[in-house]
């Protein structure tokens, strides 16, 4: 068992091996879960502080079920209410906080790259919970759980990734980890909404979702982040639903037993048909919300082992 | 009897494009004589200086240096910047207007002027602003602005987004022969961006500005060039797709010049890493193949002036996220060393970079400076390019920190700086 992260900022400086790792204990989480098993003694006496700088229902009830069924006593700072909107700064902000020792830290922020800012500042173990347009390292992980579930392996699968990539900090997550873990990703989405230089990432990229979706194994698709867009990137939203929106006909162009993915949360009728995302035989999308429990008690889980270890490492080191 | 006799030197000159053994001698603060090393033996003087076969070159004249006089003393003062400069080579700033206040006056101008005169131990100039408060409506007193000693007139790096606004200025600087300096980047397209589009921006998601930005603001710049025959000098062209066109308003005869700054020389996108804050810079790092296409117009003179661009900002304006932190460099003190990269990587021989250190700004600037020769201010660095050192930012003499070159190993060291013959980064 590898994982050597004392943080998780993002999917890009992940080993394949430590993926697997978290993976494969996320599965026995999840399955655990379902069977009611708890395992209150693994996070005992740690304390976990979720950062919120913008709001989020999903991804912060998410992180604080995963806390709690871990045993971790769970405190959430809605940062929008704080002194942040008294003028302080981040640092500041991270040096407060780490001044009560908190042991594990979520956080959430408008910018790219202040997860990455705040973790140089603090000694306890930080999780991104999405950082701006930059990366969101658990929800790639949950999918690639769902997606390892559902189809029986994470390899030599044909993934395309749907809608507005350009504002989307999942897209970027999930194209690192399934390209390291050696999947072919597609990307498909209106030209406007496509981030520059991506063919560099080694990913094929189409803006025709017919073109784009033929014999695919999972179908990804993305929220259309209206409130990070300055106007103008589409002409409307029926224009984009019908030429990018997610329907039984374009869905025909993909493997029979393609699975339907969205992170949530959905605008119906803009990026996705409503009948495709209830429907039970396709959508998985359910269990993306049942998996991210699972693969954030074991990131947790496995962040507090490395945080453990360098603190006894230190103690033992003082003596 | 001559003040000065610096011999057994290694004279960069960049009018004659030589690197040669050779002498100068000094005398009521102008050069007197350049000698060949025979021709040095018997001279005297009542100060000799053994320079001991380092380089001898005329002292960089560095244009655009911002400092925080009036409003933001605590990030650069004159003191301060002064010394920053006798420090790094550089004999004559050229600062910009975008202080606090802008200088947009008369009046701010004669401040500041005063200011540089008290507390600055090197030659200061001053560009004033181009359009009153730098926001782009209405010009400023052009005529009242050059009497009180102002160079150039720009705004910075705010473009003026009113072509109609920006025709006037030209055309009234025109019939006073006035130098416009420009920042070119179409303002729209660049809008909120923090870096260079393409796969690093993608990868930090970062907001990015296409390179064809600065090509689209160079070519409204240069259609108003044709229609008013003004003095344009563009303070940084970064992008390989805007030479092209600055070559061809060369060729027509327009009276454009160019200039670019260090950082955007030696450094490329990627340096900004995991958000670097001190790689944030206006306009944002290149590509490796812009950067490579600028080191070779400077090399064939299309690009003619390079400059640091010196911006200070404190801890507090960069230590934020990265969209979010202030932009800029401090340059004075690492010009020299981080060009000389350049000519320790075999890109630019020594008299190229002298032509654009030193001797092109001075001409651009109408300075008698910026050259070997008899007549010529004694304005002079003595510098060994070889000698290794790790660059620590603490030791800067800068009030601000925010080097992009902090820990790297740079070649270059300046054994010492002379204005006018007195010798000035002994402190």
């Amino acid at each position: 068992m590898i994982f050597n992260a004392a943080h998780l900022l993002g999917i890009e400086h992940l080993h394949p091996t430590e993926i697997t790792t978290l993976l494969d204990l996320a599965d026995r989480y999840a399955d655990d879960n379902r069977r009611g098993i708890a395992h209150k003694d693994v996070l005992a006496g740690l304390t976990q502080i979720n950062m919120f700088f913008e709001n989020s229902t999903r991804t912060q009830s998410s992180f604080e079920i995963a806390g709690k069924r871990l045993g971790a006593d769970v405190m959430n700072m809605s940062m929008a209410t704080s002194s942040v909107k008294k003028g302080e700064t981040l640092i500041d902000t991270a040096l407060t906080l780490n001044a009560m020792h908190p042991d594990l830290l979520v956080v959430r922020h408008g910018s790219s790259g202040a997860v990455d800012l705040l973790a140089q500042k603090v000694n306890c173990a930080v999780l991104n919970a999405g950082d701006g347009r930059h990366e969101h390292p658990t929800q790639a992980l949950l999918d690639a759980l769902t997606i390892r579930r559902a189809k029986g392996r994470l390899h030599r699968l044909s993934i395309a990734i749907c809608g507005d990539i350009a504002h989307s900090r999942v897209a970027r997550s999930n194209i690192l980890l399934l390209g390291k873990m050696e999947n072919r990703v597609r990307l498909i989405a209106p030209p406007t909404l496509m981030p520059s230089g991506v063919k560099e990432f080694g990913v094929e990229v189409f803006d025709d979702m017919r073109e784009g979706l033929k014999d695919v194994d999972v179908v990804m698709m993305l929220r259309l982040q209206k409130e990070r867009m300055d106007g103008g990137f589409i002409p409307s939203e029926r224009e984009y639903f019908h030429r990018y929106g997610l329907d039984a006909e374009k869905l025909s162009y993909a493997k029979d037993d393609a699975i339907v993915m969205h992170p949530g949360p959905m605008n119906r009728g803009v990026e996705i048909d409503g009948t495709i995302a209830d429907d039970i035989n396709r959508s998985v999308i359910q269990t993306q919300v049942e998996m991210g429990v699972a693969v954030r008690m074991a990131a947790m889980d496995l962040l507090a082992r490395n945080l453990r270890a360098k603190r006894a490492q230190k103690a033992e080191s003082a003596v | 009897m001559n003040d000065i006799l610096f011999q057994n030197a290694r004279l960069i000159d960049p009018v004659a494009q030589t690197d040669a053994p050779g002498a100068i001698l000094v005398k009521d603060g102008k050069i007197t004589a350049v000698l060949s090393e025979a021709d040095a033996k018997g001279q005297t003087a009542a100060q000799v200086i053994d320079c001991g076969g380092l380089c001898l070159a005329p002292g960089i004249v560095d244009i655009g240096v911002k400092i925080g006089e009036p409003g933001e003393r605590h990030k650069e003062s004159y003191r301060s910047a002064g010394r920053a400069a006798a420090a790094g080579g550089v004999t004559t700033i050229v600062t910009s207007p975008d202080t606090a206040q802008a200088i947009d006056t008369p009046e701010t101008l004669e401040f500041v002027a005063r200011r540089a005169a008290q507390d600055a131990r090197v030659n200061v100039l001053h560009m004033a602003a181009l359009t009153k408060g730098r926001d782009g409506r209405e010009m400023t007193e052009i005529g009242f602005l050059l009497d009180a000693g102002a160079v150039a007139f720009t705004d910075g790096s705010r473009v003026v987004t009113d072509t109609k606004v920006l025709s006037r200025a030209f055309t009234y600087a025109r019939s006073l022969n006035a130098l416009i300096v420009g920042h070119v980047q179409e303002p729209g397209l660049s809008k909120g961006a923090a870096v260079t589009s393409g796969k690093f921006a993608s990868l930090r998601g970062l907001p990015g500005v296409s390179p064809m930005a600065e090509r689209m603001g160079l070519d409204r710049d240069i259609s108003l060039l044709e229609m008013t025959g003004a003095r344009y000098h563009v303070d940084q062209i970064t992008t390989a797709r805007a030479l092209p066109a600055l070559e061809r308003a060369k060729r027509n005869g327009l009276d454009i010049t160019a200039g670019v700054s260090v950082h955007h020389l030696t450094l490329n996108e990627f340096d900004v890493a995991d958000y670097r804050t001190f790689f944030k810079l206006t306009p944002p790092l290149r590509s490796e193949d812009d950067r490579m296409a600028i080191i070779d117009a400077v090399d064939s003179g299309l690009i003619d002036i390079i400059c640091s661009m010196h911006t200070p900002q404190d801890e507090e304006s960069k230590r934020l996220p990265f969209e979010e932190a202030a932009s800029g460099a401090v340059g004075l003190e690492t010009l020299l060393p981080a060009a000389l990269r350049l000519y320790h990587s075999g890109q630019l021989t020594l008299p190229k970079l002298f032509r654009a250190l030193s001797l092109n700004p001075a001409r651009r600037m109408g300075l008698p400076c910026g050259r070997l020769m008899d007549g010529a201010p004694a304005d002079l660095v003595l510098f060994d390019p070889d000698a290794p050192f790790l660059l620590d930012r603490s030791k800067l003499r800068s009030k601000s920190k925010n080097t992009p070159f902090d820990g790297a190993r740079l070649q270059g060291t300046v054994a010492g700086t002379w204005v006018a013959g007195r010798r000035v980064d002994q402190e």
